[in-house]
């Protein structure tokens, strides 16, 4: 890990601190000297930003729970004193809610950036596995949070995706009360979610250190693929991505707060202001944005296939889109890394984005007609990209040549220029 | 090429966040949009409006609805209707709030109390009500939208139109008819207790027309001005007077976000500034 | 390669980089203030800090407790007795001099209002009792005269008067 030091303690309390926890050896080596492809754009800044979006919600997060209360009976009216008595409580409360949608917006931007310059490829592989189990725990989390506010979203989107549970042979009912700790979703739900709420985002932040960690090892990849050669390709992280990752943050703020000072509740469900009621349900339920494509592949599956029937069905094609993520590294055997070199992939994955655009619009429509079969269509293709398209393109695809270093790519571009 | 990539990201962005729009009022006619002096980012309430809508809010809607999260005190708040501090005693006195602590268990309300809600309980509401529960206004502005259709809705994230609640509520006050129209879905029948309305989801509205042309008096302005007493206007003042209740710091939220987009900006354009400088010296 | 540009771009180089530096110090501070003053009182705790009550029929001899603050608070209506009985005290036999005028308000003598938490370690006093007339504290035996004032025993100051004035004849501000 410390490979890249070239740390020398200025004085006698920093060699004696460095003697015993050289923490100041480690931060110089990965946080400013640690050496990075020159030629990063700006796709790689979503990183920096997936951090700083983890920061806002924690800090908000506890801020919002030092006056919130997990009860059923008092839970939405506190979300509201928040919003009315606590000094800049509105503020706060909608930082925490549209945040909630802009780590979303990071994340797929940050996975479908990895997705297209191959950044799973090995000896990434653990590093891409870890960033979807960060993705996954995210939805966890963001699911929790919202049935936090105790509105008649929160109340039937839990009951529906607790229901999930059910879909397991024997022992679903059983899984689904000891998730809900009763038999419907109700005040013990509500207490154990915001428990589990407050403790994920702790639990994303040390994956998030091993994902970095996994970074460090063979360190970036870059937007030609081609493995760092020497120190011509590479400049230090520190002033250079420090500060670029800081204009792209700043940059990110400014929809973000255009959201949260201007349209704090266009992201949210108006149903969601009203309070939770186990007699009505409101006529759409529909989760929040990010969760839409996984559930629209959930509902896509309305049949049944030999002994597996249609609910089942649906949990298990909406569980193999994530596992699909896990394993892309070894269904994707092109030796290219990067997206530009393959022409043929270029078309499929640009098909792939605007199809998994499509899977999202598609789970805010009602399950009817012409959207029943659109979303049987973009489930098969989003399936087929990972389980034929990609390793078909691996074998069959002729790439184009690749420059022999990053440095010579980027003359290369320059010389263009 | 780059340019194409950033297009289609942003279209991922917009059609990702907007396909979950308001849709509270399917199943009625199509809402017309008001001209609220709210909406819009430079949009503040109107004080006199707020006033004549609580006007309304108290003379008519508050015998049936409650408004538990809003305390008196509120109604003299910078960005409100801003009452005075001696009205707002004088009004909070003439109501009686539960106090374990008073003598007999209730006392005259202070403006730091809650609005009394109507009824002691949702479900004395609705044996009161014939079954029907008048919903709370606390928050209920935000509760009501507005569809729009494909794809116009997406113009809403860079407009911040946010004003769909207060739109629906005035609909729905100007979209009673005292019997069936023609224009009713085929088969429509009217049950008992229920009265037909354009704008309700179904037509049918358990809530009796709470307004006419003249039902609430509004006092002339000091200058002379007057206010039309219309439904129209009632129902626009007490929609308006809803929002706030919804939203009361609408107005100073929308004043901090032009100070922070304001510094977000300059501090961009500082940022990249430097980070040209810096990488000035670097083939990239 | 460009150390000659380097020099001549220095200036301007080094006052970019202070000022985009001093303007996100500025944007970080305006970020963290809201994010300690939420730790302030509420509105809706700021609304009860001052609260109005009216003395009148509270009957002399009488006195009741009432919440302030999320404090007890006693408000007596004293007798002749028990006034004259404060008055007569000589300031030197108190541990805490303090007049009775001081501790009540010009043409409000009757009225006697204090945080109802003995200055020792916070009991509430009981009323009518101990050696002088006032109050006294069962958990460590601290007697009050008949203006709230220390006269024997371990606390170490008067029963605290909040601040408060008459509005009206009868109604009184507190905080």
């Amino acid at each position: 890990m410390s490979e890249h030091s070239t740390y020398v303690p200025g004085n006698a309390v920093e060699k004696w601190l460095d003697d015993r926890l050289p923490v100041v050896r480690f931060a110089k080596a990965h946080l400013m000297d640690f050496p990075t492809p020159k030629n990063l754009n700006y796709w790689w800044t979503f990183g920096a930003i997936l951090v700083m979006c983890l920061g806002v919600q924690i800090v908000t997060g506890i801020i919002l729970a030092m006056h919130y209360t997990p009860n059923t009976a008092l839970a939405f009216d506190s979300v509201e004193h928040i919003r009315r008595n606590v000094s800049g409580g509105r503020v706060i409360q909608a930082t925490h809610a549209v945040g909630a949608s802009m780590f979303f917006v990071a994340l797929y931007v940050h996975m479908f950036r990895g997705l297209y310059y191959g950044s799973y490829k090995a000896p990434r592989e653990i590093l891409w596995i870890l960033g979807v189990l960060i993705f996954i725990l995210t939805m966890a989390t963001a699911f929790m949070g919202y049935i936090l506010p105790w509105g008649q979203m929160s109340f039937w989107g839990a009951t529906v995706i607790s229901n999930i549970f059910t879909a397991i042979p024997l022992v679903g009912e059983n899984i689904k009360q000891l998730v809900l700790g009763g038999f419907a979703v109700g005040n013990p739900t509500l207490n154990r979610f915001f428990s589990l709420h407050y403790l994920l985002p702790f639990v994303i932040a040390a994956v998030v250190a091993l994902h970095i960690w996994a970074l460090h090892v063979p360190g970036n990849n870059n937007p030609v693929g081609v493995e760092v050669k020497d120190s011509r390709d590479t400049i230090p992280f520190h002033p250079y991505y420090t500060m670029k990752d800081l204009f792209a943050m700043v940059l990110f703020m400014i929809p973000f707060a255009w959201f949260i000072f201007f349209a704090p509740d266009i992201l949210g469900h108006p149903d969601n202001y009203i309070m939770a009621n186990s007699q009505v349900t409101p006529a759409h339920i529909v989760p929040e944005w990010y969760l839409l494509p996984f559930y629209t592949i959930l509902r896509a599956i309305d049949f049944n296939v030999l002994f597996i029937d249609s609910k089942l069905g649906g949990v298990i094609a909406m569980g193999g889109a994530m596992v699909m993520l896990l394993v892309v590294p070894w269904l994707d055997t092109s030796k290219v890394r990067s997206g530009n070199f393959r022409p043929m992939f270029k078309w499929f994955y640009w098909l792939f984005v605007i199809n998994f655009i499509g899977l999202m619009y598609l789970g805010a429509q009602p399950a009817e007609g012409i959207y029943t079969v659109l979303a049987k269509v973009c489930t098969a293709y989003y399936f087929v990209y990972f389980l034929i398209v990609l390793p078909v393109l691996s074998r069959i695809e002729t790439p184009k040549p690749l420059p022999t270093s990053i440095s010579e790519s980027v003359l290369g571009k320059n010389a263009h220029a | 090429m780059f340019k194409s990539k950033f297009i289609i990201a942003a279209l991922a962005v917009v059609v990702g966040l907007s396909s979950v729009s308001a849709q509270a009022a399917e199943g009625g006619a199509p809402i017309q949009k008001q001209n609220w002096s709210f909406g819009g980012i430079f949009g503040t309430y109107d004080q006199n409006q707020l006033q004549r809508g609580f006007q309304v809010f108290r003379e008519v809607c508050a015998s049936c609805h409650g408004a538990h999260l809003i305390a008196f005190r509120n109604l003299m708040e910078p960005g409100g209707p801003q009452f005075s501090e001696a009205q707002v005693r004088a009004l909070a006195a003439e109501y009686e709030v539960a106090d374990p602590t008073a003598d007999g268990g209730v006392r005259p309300a202070v403006p730091a109390d809650r609005w009394p809600s109507p009824f002691a309980s949702d479900q004395d509401a609705r044996d009161a009500m014939g079954g029907a529960l008048p919903p709370d206004f606390s928050v209920l502005a935000k509760a009501r939208g507005v569809t729009d259709p494909f794809p116009w809705w997406v113009t809403n994230y860079f407009t911040g139109y946010q004003e769909g609640g207060p739109d629906y509520i005035h609909a729905l006050m100007i979209g009673y008819h005292e019997e069936v129209p023609p224009t009713a879905p085929e088969g429509f029948v009217l049950g008992d207790g229920q009265y037909y309305n354009d704008y309700f989801p179904g037509h049918a509205i358990g809530m009796a027309p709470p307004l006419s042309d003249g039902s609430v008096t509004y006092e002339p302005g000091e200058d002379g001005s007057t206010v039309p007493e219309t439904v129209d206007q009632y129902g626009k003042d007490v929609a308006a007077f809803m929002m706030w209740m919804a939203e009361p710091h609408l107005v100073s939220r929308k004043q901090t976000g032009f100070a922070v987009l304001l510094f977000l900006g300059l501090f961009a354009g500082l940022m990249y500034a430097t980070k040209r400088k810096l990488w000035a010296g670097i083939e990239h | 390669m460009a150390t000659q540009a380097e020099h001549t771009t220095t200036n301007r180089r080094d006052f970019l980089y202070v000022a985009t530096g001093a303007v996100g110090a500025v944007g970080t501070a305006a970020v963290v203030w809201p994010l300690i003053n939420q730790l302030n009182p509420d509105a809706s705790t700021l609304a009860l800090a001052s609260i109005q009550y009216d003395v009148g029929p509270i009957a002399e001899g009488q006195s009741v407790t009432i919440m302030w603050r999320g404090l007890p608070v006693f408000v007596r209506h004293r007798t002749e007795a028990e006034i004259a009985e404060a008055k007569a005290v000589p300031l030197s036999d108190l541990k805490d001099p303090q007049t009775d005028e001081e501790r009540t308000k010009p043409g409000h003598e009757q009225w006697l209002i204090m945080i109802a938490n003995c200055t020792h370690l916070g009991c509430i006093p009981v009323g009518d009792a101990g050696d002088f007339d006032g109050w006294f504290c069962p958990c460590h035996g601290s007697h009050y005269d008949t203006a709230g004032r220390i006269r024997r025993g371990p606390a170490p100051a008067n029963l605290v008067v909040p601040p408060y004035e008459f509005i009206s004849d009868t109604l009184v501000q507190i905080g």
